[in-house]
């Protein structure tokens, strides 16, 4: 008898603990507000950089000279550039409670399309600009069509974004008949090939659309609906957003950034094949998740992207430099995203209890 | 003697009066708080082998938190249960299944897409070394509903294709399928007809007489007429009366202790509205199928139209539809005159129509982000200069708005979600402040919310409507309804009952409407 008294006092007692826990970690995180740098975003890309300060280290030691140098950095910037362009994009389709499988077929779809069109005897009399406009295009369209599918049409994101990742890449097929066609457009090529101010048109073209896209996440309504849409739907619909129509632009916005990468993969190959951009959309959703953009919406970071892109890129290189395996790079990848989202998840777990 | 003041040796350890039917399930003084309010403030429950025990009180009286301490699914901060006289603890579900405590939910807790057999046997498969034994659960099945009296239905039968009445069928036979003594029924009639609710009675006539209690909650008086043997009511988390005979208590008894508050809230009075003033919003044979059926209201600037009902009447979707967010079948809604797009919530903010839903949390708030962005929610567009937002201009709103509400704590910058329910309250009105809404629509604008905000809350509600903003309100709470409207429409299963002056109608008389319009 005396021992189920006891044990029918337990739950009360142990309530009693948590709610003293609770309110420690209250009065800890408000002690953080003040402090000011330690919370919040700084706190979280600080993780970041010193991830990529950690690999830059590992660099120097095991490649000297060969990982630090001004052409290796721009090695590793101008392959970042395009899983980069794609990521922003991906940011905001993920920031908005989205999924978007098929920006890397899109990119696919774009490039073929460009090259294709290059390759016809009208390129000749028109200016390369009209070939570069009509892949950004295609991107918008194909976006269109997710962003109609998933607001309009109700279909999970995660489906509709696989059906035209698939479809694309059909279609690329069809039009390049699985051929490589190599862009002979002199203009174009030196465009591409041209480096500003010693840096290479791709990175100068990764940097400004990460810019455009912190600017339109941050500081425009539209990046504060992406939020809303994100973070609670029915809030959002409620307090009278177009959750649909915004939701539409969202997936359109991320086929623009397939589309420009598109173009940027035939500048730096010269070569569209329906292989382009094969399994990009998992560098990019990697890229953003590492980042510390929430995978469930409502919270994004530009620069968290562009870090977790820069991590990514410079493990690649620094595995490249020390001749290991493909193989070896790919678990290693592994192992980053499941830490970065198990650190996520505990930043997020706390300031749930704390702010 | 020593034993002078002990009871008789060999008394029973569980009291009982002869004649009477032995307690199997107390509970003695359970407290249970939550943010921001006491859900139970010291609830006493005393329930015999082979009764009907009927639960009463009004929505907020704290029945289901009740029922979620009994089934383990929240833990008492204080208090204790006893089965059999002896005290047990119930820190999960599955431990109230292993004392025979089974919990029937209002939202019937079936899976769709299994069968008949594997929603009754789900979480104690029958199985050897993990291989499930499905002819044995095939059996066992059929026992149960033979026992249930519905041998008729399949064992195999998707569970998504059976009518509301077969899946409480299902509900019930899981519960049986523990060998349950205590079966809680949180208003299992609610969504059965007449025939359905009386063979509904005979099983569980059947089950009393095989010894097993039923703690049986209905909010149909008539119902607890002919079923029930004992009623406890419970009002403002409180027992107010243990252990009624059902048949020695009157109906003006029970509703009498259902209503009447404990805490006074001060409803300020507001003078009445001016004759010639404008209609404002104007409701016209609003239909949503399944929901509500023609709906008409007219409400004119300065004027509160309350709704009063039961939760599930259709007092919330009324409202939803109002402000666009559920596309009506037939009707129409003017603001102002002029009609609006039906099923357009952005059309209804545009007109100047404002919401504050009734699931703060899942529905009004982006919990995450910081108080003065949920403030500017629907205006921040507005302030933004060619689509670039001007912060400091929305956080300058945001703390005006906190001042003058008394937002606490007074900080822009914090996540709404640690803000207290009154708090995150005044953060949704302050939404619709700022954004200057002619037409404010509030669906339980005081749930969860303590005395002091609410007191708060309707004086702001006052205010708004001397600046000549039509207010429409729903809430459970009957009184509270009575006392901010001037106007007051009854609404029971999905139809206005009674419309009229809020002067001209008392506490009784709405509960007696809402409880005859949803007799069977």
């Amino acid at each position: 008898m005396s021992e189920g008294v006891e044990r029918s006092l337990e739950p009360g007692g142990a309530a009693t603990a948590d709610a003293v826990v609770v309110t420690e970690r209250a009065q800890s995180a408000s002690g953080d507000e003040r402090g000011g740098l330690l919370h919040g975003p700084a706190a979280r890309n600080l993780g970041l950089v010193i991830a990529l300060a950690l690999l830059c280290v590992v660099g120097v030691v095991t490649a000297g000279d060969r990982f630090a140098s001004i052409d290796n950095i721009l090695t590793i910037l101008r392959l970042a550039a395009i899983t980069g362009v794609l990521s922003i994009g991906m940011t905001f389709v993920i920031t908005g409670g989205g999924i978007d499988l098929s920006v890397g077929s899109v990119l696919g779809l774009a490039s073929v399309w460009a090259s294709t069109l290059a390759t016809q005897t009208m390129a000749q009399d028109t200016h390369w600009i009209v070939m570069v406009f009509t892949a950004l295009l295609v991107g918008v369209a194909c976006g269109l069509v997710n962003g109609v599918l998933v607001a309009y049409g109700n279909v999970v994101a995660f489906i509709a974004t696989l059906a035209m990742m698939v479809a694309a890449r059909g279609l690329a097929e069809i039009i390049s008949n699985r051929q490589t066609q190599r862009v002979k457009v002199q203009g174009f090529l030196d465009f591409f090939r041209d480096d500003w101010l010693g840096i290479p048109v791709l990175v100068w073209i990764f940097a400004l659309v990460s810019a455009a896209g912190w600017v339109l996440l941050n500081r425009t309504t539209f990046g504060r609906r992406t939020l809303a849409v994100g973070g609670n739907p029915e809030a959002a619909r409620l307090a009278g957003i177009k959750v649909k129509r915004h939701t539409m632009y969202l997936y359109a916005l991320a086929g623009l950034t397939a589309g420009i990468g598109g173009v940027m993969m035939l500048g730096r190959t010269t070569a569209g094949t329906s292989t382009n951009g094969m399994l990009y959309e998992l560098d990019a959703i990697a890229a953003v998740v590492v980042g510390g953009t929430l995978l469930a919406g409502g919270r994004g970071t530009i620069v968290g992207t562009v870090f977790g892109v820069l991590i990514f890129t410079t493990l690649t290189n620094v595995f490249t430099l020390n001749n290991l395996s493909i193989s070896a790079q790919a678990i290693a990848k592994g192992v980053i995203i499941v830490g970065a989202v198990l650190l996520q998840q505990r930043v997020a777990a706390r300031s749930r209890a704390g702010t | 003697m020593v034993n002078a003041d002990r009871t008789q040796p060999g008394e029973p350890g569980v009291p009982t009066v002869p004649g009477e039917k032995p307690v199997l399930l107390e509970m003695r003084g359970i407290v249970k708080q939550f943010p921001g309010a006491r859900a139970l403030d010291g609830v006493e429950l005393e329930v015999r082998a082979g009764e009907v025990h009927c639960l009463l009180g009004q929505n907020g009286a704290g029945k289901s938190t009740l029922i979620k301490v009994l089934s383990g699914a929240h833990q008492p901060d204080e208090g204790e249960i006893l089965l059999d006289g002896r005290p047990v603890t119930i820190p999960h579900p599955v431990a109230a299944l292993r004392l025979g405590i089974a919990t029937m939910y209002q939202e019937l807790d079936v899976v769709d897409g299994l069968t008949v057999a594997e929603n009754i046997f789900l979480g104690h498969e029958l199985s050897t070394a993990g291989f499930t034994q499905r002819g044995a659960v095939i059996r066992r099945t059929r026992e149960l509903l033979r026992r249930l009296g519905h041998p008729g239905i399949s064992p195999r039968r998707e569970v998504g294709r059976l009518s509301a009445a077969g899946k409480q069928i299902v509900s019930m036979a899981r519960a049986l399928s523990h060998d349950a003594r205590v079966i809680v029924m949180d208003e299992p009639s609610a969504v059965l007809d007449s025939q359905e609710v009386s063979n509904l009675f005979r099983v569980v006539r059947d089950l009393t007489q095989q010894g097993v209690a039923v703690v049986y909650i209905s909010h149909r008086l008539e119902e607890i007429r002919q079923i029930g043997d004992r009623i406890t009511v419970l009002k403002d988390g409180r027992t107010v009366a243990a252990g009624l005979e059902v048949a020695q208590t009157s109906t003006a008894e029970l509703i009498r202790l259902m209503t009447g508050r404990t805490v006074e809230y001060a409803i300020p009075r507001r003078p009445e509205v001016a004759p010639d003033a404008p209609t404002l919003l104007s409701v016209a044979g609003l239909t949503v199928p399944g929901e509500f059926h023609d709906v008409s209201f007219d409400v004119r600037a300065g004027e509160v139209v309350g709704l009063a009902g039961l939760v599930g009447s259709g007092r919330s979707e009324i409202l939803e539809a109002v402000f666009g967010a559920r596309r009506p079948s037939a009707g129409s809604v003017e603001v102002g005159g002029r009609r609006i797009r039906s099923g357009d919530v952005s059309a209804a903010v545009a007109a100047g129509v404002g919401l504050c839903p009734e699931e703060r949390k899942s529905q009004g708030l982006l919990l995450d982000e910081p108080v003065y962005r949920n403030i500017t929610l629907s205006t921040f567009a507005r302030t933004a200069n060619a689509g670039f937002l001007d912060e400091r201009a929305e956080r300058r709103q945001a703390v005006a708005h906190i001042e003058a509400l008394d937002v606490r704590p007074a900080r822009p910058d914090r996540a709404a979600r640690t803000l207290s329910g009154g708090n995150q309250q005044k953060v949704l009105l302050a939404r619709w402040l700022e954004h200057g809404c002619r037409v404010l629509l509030l669906d339980e604008p005081t749930r969860g919310v303590d005395v002091g905000a609410r007191a708060e809350i309707y004086a702001l509600i006052a205010r708004l409507t001397a600046a000549g903003t039509a207010v429409v309100v729903v809430s459970s709470e009957i009184d509270e309804v009575l006392g901010l409207a001037d106007h007051v429409l009854v609404v029971s299963e999905g139809r206005v009952v009674h419309s009229g002056p809020a002067a001209q109608i008392d506490e009784h008389r709405v509960l007696d409407l809402v409880m005859e319009g949803s007799a069977a």
